[in-house]
C-alpha cells in the first residue's frame, strides 16, 4: 500500500512505509482509503460544489404538537437571494406531502395539517448561499395552535391521550402494532413451575447515532435530459434510487445516486429524510443544483433516533440460577410516524433474539408500538435491528437474577451459557445460531481481566470503606452477547419489498489488475481495503491492484447497502463467489494455454500449474492477458475474466463475545470512572485484524456513551433536551479507557470464508457491561441508562430516576 | 468586509460578510474542504485549524477575526514535494482513522502537541484531544498514532 500513500515522494528520503507492504490476501495492511483522508482530500457531500449551486434550509416546528393555522411565505420570497420557498401545500399539489415509510405507514415531508414533533419540517427555502437561506427562514410566518403533546410513551394509550395521527380516517388512539414471538403457553408453564422468578422494569433510552458528519444532499436535475443526479449521505444508494423513483416518478434509469465518502453512519444514513426530497423538488423547480446540509441540532432532533424501548423482563430460574424461562413485554416508542428501516416482516426488528447466549427452554415476548410526539426512526446506532435492546435486556436480567439469588454474576452465566455441542442451536424464538464456543470466550475474558483477583480487591475495598467511610467503590460488570447479522435470506427478509441479497461484479483487466463493484457502502469501515483483500486471497492479485467501487448506482450492481453489520456476511460472500467464478474460468483458460486438461491443473496462490509439475504453470496475470487475447478457447468458454454474483445468504451469521468492565465510583459525587474494559470478540474469520479491532474499539466507546451520558430526554412540553452536543454528551478520549481486546475464532459454517461480521458487536454488547459494573459498585439492583453522576448519586440514595423525561 | 489572510503560506484577500465563520471561509470561499464542520457549538473539534500557530475551532471564529493572521489547515501539513508529516504516516500505520471526518482536526491538534511536547504521556495525549470527538475509533488508535509519531520523530532526531 506504500504506492498509494506516497505519490510525489522524492527519492531522497526513506519511504515512511518501508516494511509495511501490503500482504497478499488476508492480514493487516495500511488502508487504501487513508491516503486521501490523511491529506484532507476525502470527498464528503458538503465538499461538493457544482456550478450555479443553490442552498436549502429547513424551517422546523418549535412545538411538539400543534395545528398549523396559516403559513405566510411572502417575507421569505421577497428576500433578494431567495429563489424558492416550498411548503406542505406545494407538495400536496404534487401528491408528495406524505410519503410511504418502510414500516407500513406514511410520514409527512413538509407538515400540512399539524406538526407532530419539535423539529418537524414545515417549509424549505432555497437561496443563493447558505446564510441567506437561513436568514429567510426567519421571514416565514407560521401561526400555530398548540395542542397537548404525548411525550410519555406510557401515556400514549391512555383513553384521554390526544390522538397524534388524527389525519388517518377512523383513528382514535396512538396504537401502532402488537407483535409477539415465542411460545406463550410453554413460557407460562415454565414460570408456573419455577423455583424463583426475578423481574425488572428497564428502559433503553432514546439515543442518537450522531455521526460526526451530519446528513446532507446535493440534488442536480438536468433540465434537458431529465436525469437526476443525487449526491447524498446514503448507506444504501440502490435502495435510495428505488425509493426516489417510486416517490417522484422518475424511472431508475434516469436517477443516479452517488454516495461519496461518508463521515460515519451507524444507521443514521439509511433513511430518506424530508430535506433530501425537498432538495430534489427544489432542483426541479429552480433548474439549478441544490445543496442541503443539516446542522447538528437538526440531526439530533429530526433524523433516525435509536432504541426507546420500555421493557418489563422476567426470568424464571432454579434456586441455583439455572434459567428456565424468559418473558418480556415491550412498549416501543416509535415517535410520530412509524418510520423504522428494518426487514418488513419484523416490526420490532430482531428483538426476539432476547434469549441471548443462554440455553433457555421457553421464551416469549410481546412488543407494542405506540405513537408519541417525537421524531420517527428507531432502528439505528449500530443496533443490528434492535439486538442491542435484546442483549441489554437479557444481560441486565441475568445480573438481577444473580443479585436476587445472592450468586456471583459470572457463575450464573457459566451455568447457563450455550455449550459448543448445542450448535447449530435453535433458540426458543426460532433463530438458528450457526456456530459458537461460548465458554471458551467467556473464560478467556475472565482470565484476561483476572476476575478472581478483581473480586478479592473489591472485597478488600468494601472492608476498608466500611471501616473508614472513605474512598471510591469498585464494580465489575459482565456481558455476554450473541449477534445475528448479515440479513438476510430473501425469503424471510426484505426491506420495502426488496429481498436482502447483495451483489458483486468482478472484472479482471488484461494485465491482471482488477476492479470489484459492490452494492454495499462504506461509512468508515474500510471497504476499499477489506474487499480488495477478500479478492486478493481468492485470486492471488495484490490488494493494491484491486480497485473497489461502491456508492454510485451507475457503476455498481443493485443491492441493499450497508447496515446491520451485513457488508462482510453478504457482500463479502458475493465478492468471494464472484472471485471463485473468475478462478474457475481462469482454470479453463489456463488449460487452453498449457494444452492440458483443466482437471490436471492445481491452483496455488494465484497460479495454476500442472499436477506434479510446478514449473509448468501460468499466473493469474498471464491468464488474464490470454483471456483477452486471440487465444482459441474451448467451446462454451467466454473470453475475458469477469464474473457477477448475487448472494442470497442461507442464514444469518452469529458473532458473539464476552465483555468485562471495571469501574470506580465516587459515592459522594456519583462520578463513574471506567478503569478497564476487556473485550473478547468472535466474529469468525478475520480478514483484516486491525480493521476488526478498530470496529470493536468504536463500539466499546458507544457503550460507554450510552451507559454513562447519552440520552435524548424531553420535557413535558415536548422540548428536546439533547439538541446539541452541549446537551447530548458523547464520550471523549478522557472517558474511554485503553481497551483490552482478545479473540476466539469460530468460523461461520455457511459463509464461504467463515466470516461473520463485526461492525455492531461492541455497540450491542458493551452497554450492559458498563451498567452492570456501575450497579455492582454501588450495590443497586437496577437503575436505567444513562448513569450520569446525578443519576448514580440518586440511585445510591435509593431513588433511581426516569431518564427519558424531565418532569416539571 | 475585507479579509486578508495567509492560509498554508498562501495569501488570500476576500470580501466577506462580517458574520462569515472561518470554517466557511476555508471551505466555501477558498475551497479547502479538508477542514470539516460537525457541530456549531465548539464541542466536536472537526473544524480545528491553527490560527497563528494555536489550534482553534474554526466554527466559532469569525473569518474577519483571522484577518492579518496565518492559518494552517490539514492541507498544509504535507511538506513541499508531497512528503507526509510523520503524524499522517503514523495515523495510517496505527489505523488511527476510520471514516476520516475527525482526522484533519485530530492531526492539527496532535501536530501542535508534538511541537510543544515531543514526548507526551498517554494522559497528555488524551487531554490534548479531549476537545475533539471521534465516533469511530474509541480513541485508542488515535492515541497510539500520536505516540507512534512522537517516538518516530524522536528516533529520527
Amino acid at each position: 500500500m506504500t504506492a498509494a500513500l506516497t505519490p510525489g515522494t522524492s527519492g531522497r528520503r526513506p519511504d515512511p512505509f518501508a516494511g509495511h507492504a501490503s500482504p497478499m490476501g488476508h492480514g493487516n495492511m495500511v488502508r487504501k482509503e487513508d491516503a486521501r483522508f490523511l491529506r484532507g482530500r476525502g470527498r464528503f457531500v458538503d465538499d461538493i460544489r457544482l456550478p450555479g449551486m443553490l442552498h436549502g434550509a429547513v424551517l422546523r416546528s418549535p412545538y411538539a404538537h400543534a395545528r398549523i393555522l396559516s403559513i405566510d411565505t411572502g417575507g421569505a420570497e421577497s428576500h433578494p437571494k431567495v429563489r424558492a420557498v416550498i411548503t406542505g401545500a406545494d407538495l400536496e399539489r404534487r401528491g408528495m406531502a406524505w410519503i410511504p415509510t418502510l414500516s407500513h405507514d406514511v410520514a409527512a415531508v413538509l407538515a400540512t395539517d399539524k406538526v407532530r414533533y419539535q423539529g418537524q419540517e414545515v417549509a424549505f427555502v432555497v437561496a443563493e448561499d447558505r446564510y441567506a437561506a437561513r436568514d429567510a427562514l426567519s421571514l416565514i410566518e407560521v401561526e400555530y395552535e398548540p395542542l397537548e403533546p404525548v411525550i410519555d410513551a406510557h401515556r400514549a394509550l391512555a383513553p384521554d391521550a390526544p390522538v397524534i395521527r388524527d389525519e388517518i380516517p377512523g383513528r382514535t388512539d396512538n396504537h401502532i402494532f402488537d407483535w409477539e414471538a415465542g411460545d406463550a403457553a410453554a413460557t407460562e408453564a415454565a414460570f408456573a413451575a419455577a423455583e424463583h422468578v426475578s423481574s425488572c422494569e428497564m428502559l433503553y433510552p432514546r439515543v442518537h447515532p450522531a455521526p460526526l458528519e451530519t446528513c446532507g444532499i446535493v440534488a442536480d436535475l438536468d433540465p434537458v435530459s431529465g436525469r437526476l443526479v443525487v449526491y447524498a449521505t446514503a448507506q444504501a444508494p440502490h435502495a435510495h434510487r428505488a425509493l426516489y423513483s417510486g416517490i417522484i416518478g422518475i424511472p431508475e434509469n434516469r436517477i443516479r445516486i452517488i454516495s461519496p465518502d461518508i463521515g460515519g453512519g451507524f444507521g443514521n444514513k439509511v433513511a430518506i429524510y424530508p430535506g433530501y426530497l425537498c432538495a430534489v423538488i427544489a432542483t426541479s423547480i429552480t433548474g439549478a443544483p441544490v445543496k442541503w446540509t443539516e446542522d447538528r441540532s437538526e440531526n439530533l432532533m429530526s433524523t433516525s433516533f435509536a432504541r426507546d424501548f420500555h421493557m418489563r423482563g422476567e426470568i424464571a430460574a432454579t434456586r441455583d440460577g439455572r434459567i428456565q424461562g424468559l418473558r418480556v413485554q415491550v412498549l416501543a416508542d416509535h415517535g410520530a410516524f412509524n418510520g423504522t428501516s428494518q426487514p418488513s416482516k419484523f416490526p420490532a426488528g430482531f428483538f426476539h433474539i432476547f434469549t441471548g447466549s443462554y440455553s433457555v427452554p421457553a421464551a416469549h415476548c410481546t412488543v407494542r408500538g405506540v405513537y408519541t410526539n417525537k421524531a420517527p426512526g428507531g432502528v439505528a446506532y449500530a443496533c443490528s435491528f434492535r439486538i442491542t435492546e435484546a442483549s441489554y435486556l437479557v444481560e441486565r436480567l441475568v445480573d438481577v437474577l444473580a443479585f436476587d439469588l445472592g450468586l456471583d454474576a459470572a457463575e450464573v452465566r457459566r451455568r447457563n451459557l450455550l455449550r459448543p455441542e448445542q450448535f447449530p442451536y435453535r433458540c426458543a424464538t426460532g433463530w438458528e445460531y450457526d456456530s459458537g464456543d461460548y465458554p471458551r470466550a467467556f473464560e478467556l475474558a475472565l482470565e484476561m481481566a483476572g476476575y478472581d483477583e478483581l473480586r478479592r480487591e473489591q472485597a478488600r475495598g468494601r472492608r476498608t470503606r466500611a471501616e473508614t467511610g472513605e474512598g471510591t467503590v469498585m464494580g465489575i460488570g459482565l456481558s455476554f452477547f450473541t449477534e445475528a447479522v448479515g440479513a438476510g435470506p430473501r425469503k424471510d427478509m426484505d426491506i420495502g419489498g426488496f429481498g436482502m441479497a447483495d451483489a458483486a461484479e468482478l472484472r479482471v483487466h488484461p494485465t491482471g489488475s482488477a476492479e470489484l463493484r459492490l452494492s454495499c457502502m462504506s461509512q468508515g469501515q474500510g471497504h476499499e481495503t477489506t474487499f480488495a483483500q477478500i479478492v486478493s486471497e481468492e485470486l492471488g492479485i495484490s490488494p493494491d491492484d484491486i480497485e473497489v467501487i461502491e456508492g454510485d448506482t451507475d457503476r455498481t450492481p443493485f443491492g441493499l447497502g450497508t447496515y446491520g453489520s451485513r457488508s462482510t456476511p453478504v457482500s463479502g460472500a458475493a465478492a468471494v463467489m464472484a472471485a471463485r467464478k473468475v478462478r474457475e474460468r481462469a482454470r479453463l483458460v489456463a488449460a487452453a494455454m498449457l494444452e492440458v486438461s483443466a482437471d490436471d491443473l492445481v491452483w496455488d496462490k494465484g497460479r495454476f500449474h500442472v499436477r506434479g509439475d510446478r514449473a509448468a504453470g501460468v499466473g493469474i496475470g498471464e491468464i488474464a492477458l490470454a483471456a483477452h487475447s486471440g487465444l482459441e478457447l474451448p467451446e462454451g468458454v467466454e473470453g475475458q475474466l469477469d464474473a457477477t454474483c448475487v448472494y442470497n445468504p442461507p442464514n444469518l451469521t452469529f458473532p458473539f463475545g464476552a465483555y468485562l468492565c471495571v469501574v470506580d465510583v465516587d459515592p459522594g459525587t456519583g462520578q463513574v470512572t471506567v478503569r478497564r474494559f476487556v473485550a473478547v470478540d468472535d466474529c469468525g474469520v478475520r480478514i483484516n485484524p486491525a480493521i476488526v479491532e478498530g470496529q470493536v474499539h468504536g463500539g466499546l466507546a458507544d457503550g460507554i456513551g450510552m451507559a454513562l451520558m447519552e440520552v435524548m430526554a424531553f420535557d413535558t412540553d415536548g422540548n428536546h433536551l439533547g439538541a446539541s452536543f452541549m446537551d447530548y454528551l458523547l464520550p471523549t478520549s478522557m472517558e474511554c479507557p485503553s481497551w483490552e481486546l482478545g479473540k476466539t475464532v469460530t468460523p461461520s459454517p455457511h459463509h464461504p470464508i467463515g466470516a461473520k461480521g463485526i461492525g455492531e458487536s461492541a455497540t450491542v454488547g458493551s452497554p450492559a457491561a458498563v451498567v452492570n459494573a456501575v450497579l455492582d459498585a454501588i450495590g443497586v439492583r437496577h437503575a436505567d441508562m444513562p448513569l450520569t453522576p446525578a443519576h448514580v448519586w440518586s440511585a445510591i440514595q435509593g431513588r433511581p430516576l426516569r431518564t427519558d423525561l424531565a418532569i416539571g | 468586509m475585507r479579509v486578508t489572510v495567509t492560509v498554508n503560506d498562501q495569501d488570500y484577500i476576500r470580501d466577506v460578510e462580517p458574520r462569515l465563520l472561518l470554517v466557511h471561509l476555508l471551505r466555501d470561499e477558498l475551497g479547502l474542504t479538508g477542514t470539516h464542520w460537525g457541530c456549531d457549538t465548539s464541542n466536536c473539534g472537526a473544524c480545528t485549524v491553527w490560527l497563528d500557530r494555536v489550534p482553534v475551532k474554526s466554527c466559532t471564529v469569525l473569518a474577519v477575526m483571522a484577518s492579518g493572521s496565518s492559518v494552517r489547515t490539514v492541507e498544509g501539513l504535507e511538506r513541499r514535494g508531497g512528503e507526509l508529516d510523520q503524524l499522517q504516516v503514523s495515523f495510517a500505520l496505527c489505523h488511527g482513522l476510520q471514516c476520516g471526518f475527525c482526522t484533519p482536526g485530530m492531526l492539527m491538534t496532535a501536530r501542535w502537541l508534538l511541537d510543544r511536547l515531543p514526548d507526551p504521556s498517554d494522559v497528555e495525549i488524551r487531554e490534548a484531544i479531549s476537545g475533539q470527538t471521534c465516533r469511530c475509533t474509541g480513541y485508542e488508535n488515535i492515541v497510539r498514532s500520536i505516540r507512534h509519531a512522537a517516538e518516530s520523530e524522536r528516533a529520527a532526531g
